[in-house]
């Protein structure tokens, strides 16, 4: 439900980058959006055109790329690719994970004109 | 609306309007810029000869303000002594009882404040403030959360002593406040027996957020089905980390173990900075 938010805060950005490097138009925005970041990326597709519309991103094309999610057992030393938070390490089926990608929410890149 | 800054355009409300005394945010914070300060245009700016597309590597946080807006709180917090907690629980499990209790106890010897985060009603700052602690509420609207800008204005109204204890209490939902620092010292995830021992599965990203989880209404345990033991797995398997008390507001159960851990984490969290200013 906070991805309207969360597209709130992107066309800040946005704003503030067309201000200090001088462009008028957004054409591309490239987001990183893990799957542990608690954000879903179909509702911020739909909650960045919503409001991006009339603005200097109306019509821009988003990227989503969805990086995997990986975890460091601090029981055996493992790293793997994990799924869920509550996941167990795949090597020895202890809970004790440190996650180490997979929570990222930023914006990567943008093409701009 | 806020008349300084314009914010506030949309639907939050914080009691008694909004004023900017404390020198809190706009000066403070540099990067704290609003849309509507560039003008009508697309980016109010126009620019001769950039047409041609480019590409700009950015790799910016899209939550970076509200960070810098929490990270502005959090000095505040440090600079006056103030322990801060972010309390989060999906709706009805006992915040607000679980609140006055523990004011009862530690309003008698702290001054303390309370910040209260509901979409609507100012219900929970008037109980609050029955137990004669100040209490300030925000109304978020359509809003599902609090973020560390509305608390940076909360505090300017609230005004807290040096040395105090400030309660936020978020708005009632175990999904989007877990994304939003506040400025806290920590998040304290309150879950009743009422509920399911699965939520913290159902509801990782909270509980992988807080530090400590409260198991409230414990009175009820000879009625429900809930299983202390497995509730308490659960979170861990989110957050191996996580403390884990049982409280009930009602009968005042486990109520002084949750008094002596806000004791205990504030007197850590100021020794800690304290090192890290002898260090320097």
């Amino acid at each position: 439900m906070h991805e309207m938010s969360l597209c709130e805060n992107i066309l800040g950005i946005l704003l503030d980058e067309a201000a200090s490097q001088n462009f008028s138009k957004v054409d591309r925005v490239c987001l990183e959006v893990g799957p542990l970041s608690g954000v879903e990326p179909e509702a911020l597709r739909f909650g960045f055109d919503v409001v991006t519309r009339g603005s200097l991103a109306d019509g821009a094309q988003l990227d989503i790329f969805e990086p995997q999610a990986t975890a460091t057992c601090a029981a055996c030393g493992t790293t793997a690719v994990i799924q869920d938070r509550f996941d167990p390490c795949p090597s020895c089926g202890s809970h004790l994970l440190q996650i180490k990608t997979g929570e990222e929410l930023r914006i990567k890149e943008l093409e701009v004109s | 609306m806020c008349t300084v800054c314009g914010c506030g355009s949309g639907e939050t409300r914080i009691e008694d309007g909004t004023k900017h005394a404390l020198g809190y945010g706009h000066e403070a914070t540099p990067d704290h810029s609003h849309h509507h300060h560039y003008g009508a245009g697309d980016a109010g700016a126009s620019v001769p000869g950039m047409s041609q597309s480019r590409l700009i590597q950015l790799e910016q946080d899209i939550l970076s303000k509200n960070n810098s807006y929490a990270d502005t709180n959090r000095r505040y917090f440090a600079e006056h002594g103030i322990f801060a907690l972010n309390l989060v629980s999906s709706p009805g499990s006992g915040k607000t009882s679980l609140l006055v209790e523990t004011l009862k106890k530690l309003g008698k010897t702290h001054a303390c404040y309370v910040i209260e985060g509901d979409q609507q009603t100012t219900n929970d700052a008037d109980r609050i403030r029955e137990t004669g602690v100040p209490a300030l509420q925000i109304n978020t609207g359509k809003g599902c959360h609090l973020d560390g800008h509305m608390i940076g204005h909360a505090l300017e109204r609230l005004t807290p002593k040096d040395g105090a204890y400030v309660f936020i209490e978020n708005v009632g939902n175990l999904v989007c406040p877990a994304a939003f620092d506040l400025g806290e010292a920590h998040k304290v995830a309150i879950l009743s027996v009422t509920e399911g021992e699965d939520k913290p599965l159902k509801y990782p990203d909270m509980f992988a957020a807080a530090d400590v989880m409260l198991l409230n209404k414990t009175d009820l345990l000879p009625y429900v089905d809930f299983d202390v033991e497995i509730a308490t797995a659960n979170a861990r398997k989110i957050n191996p980390e996580i403390n884990v008390l049982t409280v009930s507001a009602q009968s005042g159960d486990g109520l002084e173990d949750w008094i002596d851990w806000i004791g205990t984490a504030r007197a850590k969290l100021f020794a800690g900075y304290a090192a890290t200013d002898a260090a320097e």
